[in-house]
């Protein structure tokens, strides 16, 4: 089998698994069922690493055109697919985690119904076929499809216990938000059209004719940042996050795939993707990092204070992304898409951790949990290399990713002197602080407090089976040593593998020579500092919240601390921000408009005009009696008019 | 088969059903319904092979049939279809076995007349996409108007004396100046007839003075306008459209109001090019107020099927404003959002019809919660939303990227403000969807709701394959009219 069918297969096989569980799976039992989802994304994980080691080997980058989709006069898209070295470690993440949470989900849907659990595995099948297609369109119309089609399914299982009306809410507010980002998605793409002569939307042409200057710096830039608000809508940024904690609502796997491993990056992946366009864009990269920076730090503040335990993973997830829009803007692209790859492996733990918590005490407030420490010790460790990781303490994956962000947005100031980056690395490394902190206050709280009454489920709490087990502690393995994989100069020589693997691709964009290493004993400064600062935000959090309830709750209402509390309680106020600003002016004005315009306005002067013909109709028939006299005088008058006017001719 | 009058016998095919429907014993429903099941499918039958035997390469018109009629005017029967009609008078024989389908069990009363009227209806909309001749095209266009009025007054909901007489004077009133402005151009060309492109031909030659062409176009366009509707114009269909039968709604909403984007693009803007250039910008803005406005109605309404009537307001606007900004990419899109249109909005009013004929009640809160009762409705449904919101894999995408696109090429500030109603269509529809289907089941009647049936499957499963292959192959569609609608965008430089 050729690479090209190999990259056609690996969106096909997950949707062959949609269509058929789709149709047949009330029929046949549940193993059938779980079988047939897991080996669509398994095949395609084989096509894909076919794919990767082809690349690894330096072979060129894999493209195959199926059919044409679209071709008028100004315009042309073809169905077809590309794959290179930034492609091929998307497609390694999105297939590799995605088969690990089908297999987790065939035990932990296993009281669904027989159709629920045929409708789960269908929609997560058509989910990975549809992410697959994102990754690897070769033109922002398909990746289009795909962005739409993995919203489609996100709506569909946050929603997927759709008899409670305040998941169906949530998941109808996740693809309405998500609207108002692709507005921004579809209005770019018809910038560049119209920049382009070719009619053509395939993305490296975009990047070699952002990089070929024959385009004014205005309209790229404008393109740039709409396609910008298109990733923030998906990647939850803000103001457009509000969606994400509310898509806790969906199946805790669905939850872990994909609103922290996979869809939501996925405008990290486009704007890295256009690497070429953000970095001739002037200003655009600067607004990625900016709103990046706001997002991480923002979130990791609302998750302070959160005591649903995915709630917290929903916060940091929308922070970490902030953090790797950081890594883009900088222009390192590569520590932007490492961190999505260790994100994808420490979040999907965390969260599968979460699951495994939920399957045996049936909440996620924290507050009724505690002491699940000795009950789910496999969990409880598996977790914590998941927050190891997610806090950045060395050696576990997230140090290394995150480090190799915040280095460069210091690079970067160190390179321009421009206090933005400063400020960026500044809030960075506070950012990364609150992260351990919040996510070391989870684990004390679900793991280590033990609780004064605990509830009966969580005395009974135990560790979930083979199914659940075996894809968490995969995923700890990958969470505590994927970061080896990109070893900064600093600590050792010749191990950044990952920078040097994706380097091919992004150099064809032009981006790499934006920023100028540090100098290592700088690097290493910071990396020790944030580090030490991280460490102890972890045990204090730890010491706090296991033992000492009634400082936390002290330190919580001084005067300092209120104003920031009230405000990460509230998450900054933007869901009441959008509900009185938006939504009910929108609501209650169309109401009105309808009942003042359509009903008032139009329709009473339609039904105004036809009673005036009837009126002057009926006052008409007055003139016609039937009555022989009455048209004597007429005819008489007339006579009498016509004679006058005669005269006067005359 | 080269010689065979293909499209007059499509447009006499459904007349003999009528008449064969007519004749049915009064007491024998089933008949009736079988006869008209069967002519409408072999009109369908019939207008397949249409679609390979048209020569697209070529793009003109074909399967031409030209018999004088009233010879001493130039008045003639001239028929015939390039790529633009052809796809139009497809869609409309394949939704006419549907429209027979989905009445089956809803009308019960005067079956024979129904399905009759029904029929007739067929014929006459075939008749106006396949006329070359000004008098034929009126004639049909007028002629469609009866059977469409019975079947509001008649079979329609409670309110459908009111709906009807107002969809009947509203267009009737905006014909009357069509009829003026049909005799006043055939006199002022000169050209001893009534063939559209003799005209038009006749008109480039000798132009006409500028205040003539532009009120000749306003009374056209005045005409297709109240069809399509463009805004103001659109009060009467929420009206016609909520109480009209299902299979009324269908065909109003999926072909009816294509009729009046077609006279659009077939006659007021190829004969009066100058004339709609300058009319552009406001054509433009009503489009764009159309859409947002139609979204925001959407809405704000309670009665479900209400709240799909204001949708097409909306959805029209994109096919009206891709019109004027007249370029061959936002045309493409233009007709096919035209079809698009027709199965995503004749789907949505099918599913209403279908929950429809067990509750009797079109009020949105008289449902909630059904999905778990009716499965199989809610998966149509959701694929009908789908493909009406323009998810991308489905038919609505394809057609709204295209306008979207063409038209941003030339009015930027319209294309975005339109593309806002992306955002509001996904909002009116979802919040529907969330109101009727999800949520606990909120009225312990719907308990016993009956989920769909083998005859409503029959003709569901196809409008979604449909739906499916439009979205993902849409170029052997867009090949057809491909060169017609260059040569037609050659025929005028609007904006």
């Amino acid at each position: 089998m050729t690479l090209e069918t190999k990259l056609a297969l690996i969106p096909l096989l997950p949707l062959l698994g949609f269509a058929v569980n789709g149709l047949l799976g009330r029929v046949w039992s549940r193993k059938t069922t779980a079988l047939v989802a897991l080996i669509g994304p398994l095949l395609a994980l084989s096509c894909a690493w076919d794919i990767f080691s082809h690349l690894l080997h330096g072979g060129a980058a894999v493209q195959t055109t199926l059919w044409t989709w679209m071709a008028t006069a100004d315009l042309h898209v073809d169905i077809a697919l590309f794959a290179d070295r930034l492609t091929a470690v998307m497609l390694l993440v999105v297939t590799g985690v995605g088969s690990l949470i089908h297999l987790y989900s065939a035990e932990y849907m296993e009281t669904e119904d027989r159709w629920g659990y045929a409708r789960y595995f269908a929609y997560l099948n058509l989910f990975t076929a549809m992410m697959l297609v994102l990754v690897s369109a070769s033109s922002l119309p398909l990746m289009f499809v795909g962005w739409e089609g993995v919203g489609l399914c996100s709506y569909l299982l946050i929603g997927f216990w759709y008899h409670n009306e305040s998941y169906a809410s949530a998941g109808r507010k996740a693809f309405i938000v998500n609207r108002v980002g692709d507005f921004g998605f579809l209005l770019g793409m018809f910038v560049l059209l119209m920049a382009s002569s070719a009619g053509s939307l395939d993305m490296s042409a975009i990047n070699q004719l952002a990089s070929s200057g024959t385009v004014r710096a205005a309209t790229l830039s404008t393109a740039a940042i709409l396609l910008f608000v298109g990733a923030c809508g998906k990647s939850a940024q803000i103001p457009l996050h509000v969606w994400l904690p509310d898509a806790m609502a969906g199946p805790t796997p669905v939850s872990a795939l994909i609103h922290a491993a996979t869809m939501v990056t996925a405008g990290v992946y486009m704007v890295t993707r256009l690497g070429g366009l953000f970095t001739h864009a002037p200003g655009a990269l600067e607004t990625v990092a900016v709103i990046g920076t706001l997002t991480a730090f923002a979130a990791a503040v609302m998750a302070v204070t959160e005591r649903d335990l995915k709630k917290v993973l929903a916060y940091s997830t929308i922070s970490q992304l902030g953090y790797m829009f950081v890594g883009a803007g900088t222009g390192v692209f590569a520590a932007g898409i490492f961190h999505l790859v260790t994100h994808a492996f420490f979040k999907a733990l965390l969260f599968l951790g979460a699951g495994a918590v939920m399957h045996a005490v049936h909440t996620m407030d924290m507050r009724r949990m505690g002491g699940l420490r000795r009950r789910m010790p496999w969990t409880f460790w598996l977790f914590l290399i998941g927050s190891a990781a997610l806090a950045g303490l060395p050696p576990m994956s997230g140090f290394f990713s995150k480090d190799w962000i915040l280095g460069a947005a210091l690079a970067r100031f160190q390179a321009s002197h421009d206090p933005v980056w400063a400020v960026i690395w500044g809030a960075g490394v506070l950012t990364a602080i609150l992260t351990a902190f919040y996510i070391f206050r989870a684990v004390a709280l679900t793991f280590v407090r033990e609780p004064d009454t605990p509830d009966d489920a969580v005395l009974h709490a135990h560790d979930p089976g083979p199914l659940m087990l075996v894809p968490l502690a995969i995923l700890g393995v990958l969470a505590a040593i994927a970061g080896f994989l990109n070893v900064p100069a600093a600590l050792a020589h010749h191990r950044e593998y990952f920078a040097h693997f994706l380097e091919p691709v992004l150099v064809g964009s032009g981006v790499t020579e934006l920023v100028p290493p540090l100098e290592h004993g700088i690097e290493l400064a910071a990396m020790a500092f944030t580090v030490v600062a991280a460490t102890l935000a972890a045990g204090f959090a730890w010491w706090v919240y296991s033992r000492k309830l009634e400082l936390a709750q002290r330190l919580a209402e001084s005067p300092l601390m209120r104003p920031w509390r009230a405000a990460s309680e509230a998450k900054f106020w933007f869901d009441q921000a959008y509900a009185r600003f938006v939504v009910e002016p929108v609501c209650s004005g169309a109401r009105a408009l309808w009942e003042l315009v359509d009903v008032a306005l139009i329709d009473n002067a339609v039904n105004g005009t036809a009673y005036a013909v009837r009126q002057i109709a009926l006052g008409m028939r007055a003139l016609q009696p039937g009555l022989v006299n009455r048209y004597v005088v007429y005819l008489a008058g007339g006579a009498v008019v016509l004679l006058l006017m005669l005269m006067g001719q005359l | 088969m080269a010689d065979l009058p293909i499209l007059s016998l499509l447009l006499v095919l459904p007349l003999v059903g009528a008449v064969a429907v007519m004749l049915c014993p009064r007491d024998r429903d089933d008949l009736t319904r079988a006869t008209a099941l069967t002519f409408a499918m072999l009109t369908t039958l019939l207008s397949l092979p249409l679609f390979w035997l048209y020569d697209a390469q070529a793009g003109t018109m074909q399967f031409t049939e030209f018999h004088p009629w009233v010879a001493s005017l130039g008045i003639a029967y001239s028929v015939g279809v390039d790529g633009i009609s052809l796809l139009l008078v497809l869609m409309t024989t394949l939704l006419a076995p549907v429209g027979v389908l989905c009445s089956w069990r809803a009308i019960e009363e005067r079956t024979r007349e129904f399905f009759a009227s029904f029929l007739v209806l067929v014929s006459a909309v075939i008749g106006v996409f396949i006329a070359r001749d000004l008098v034929l095209f009126y004639v049909f266009w007028e002629v469609m108007l009866v059977p469409m009025f019975l079947i509001i007054v008649i079979w329609g909901g409670r309110r459908r004396l009111y709906a009807g007489v107002k969809f009947f004077i509203y267009t009737m009133t905006a014909s009357l100046l069509m009829l003026v402005a049909i005799v006043y151009v055939y006199l002022a060309a000169g050209a001893g007839s009534f063939d559209i492109e003799t005209i038009r031909l006749a008109l480039v030659e000798h132009g006409l003075s500028r205040t003539a062409e532009l009120w000749l176009f306003v009374a056209f366009t005045l005409a297709f306008a109240v069809k399509v509707p463009v805004f103001p114009f659109h009060t009467w269909l929420p009206d016609a459209h909520t109480e009209a039968p299902t299979a009324g709604s269908v065909m109003l909403a999926a072909v009816l109001l294509k009729m009046g984007t077609y006279g659009l693009i077939r006659i007021a803007i190829p004969l009066f090019p100058q004339a709609a250039a300058t009319a552009a910008p406001v054509m433009i803005v009503l489009a764009v107020i159309g859409i947002i406005y139609g979204a925001l109605m959407a809405l704000a309404q309670t009665d479900w099927k209400r709240l799909i009537a204001y949708s097409s307001v909306s959805h029209l606007g994109f096919i009206v404003l891709a019109i004027f900004a007249w370029n061959e990419t936002a045309l493409t899109g233009a007709v096919y959002q035209m079809l698009g249109h027709g199965l995503s909005t004749g789907a949505l009013f099918l599913v209403i019809g279908s929950v429809y004929e067990r509750t009797h009640t079109r009020e949105i809160d008289a449902y909630g919660g059904v999905a778990k009762v009716i499965p199989g409705t809610a998966v149509v449904f959701m694929f009908a939303m789908l493909s009406s919101v323009g998810l991308p894999g489905l038919n609505g995408f394809v057609g709204e990227f295209m306008i979207l696109a063409g038209t941003f090429l030339e009015a930027q500030v319209a294309a975005a403000c339109a593309a806002l109603g992306v955002i509001f269509g996904a909002a009116y529809l979802l919040t529907l969807y969330q109101k009727t289907m999800l949520g606990p089941l909120k009225h312990e009647r719907n308990r016993t709701l009956t989920d769909l049936t083998a005859r409503e499957w029959s003709y569901y499963v196809p409008l979604i394959a449909f739906m499916v292959l439009l979205g993902v192959f849409p170029q052997p569609f867009v090949d057809v009219m491909r060169v017609s609608l260059r040569l037609l965008a050659s025929k005028a430089t609007t904006l």
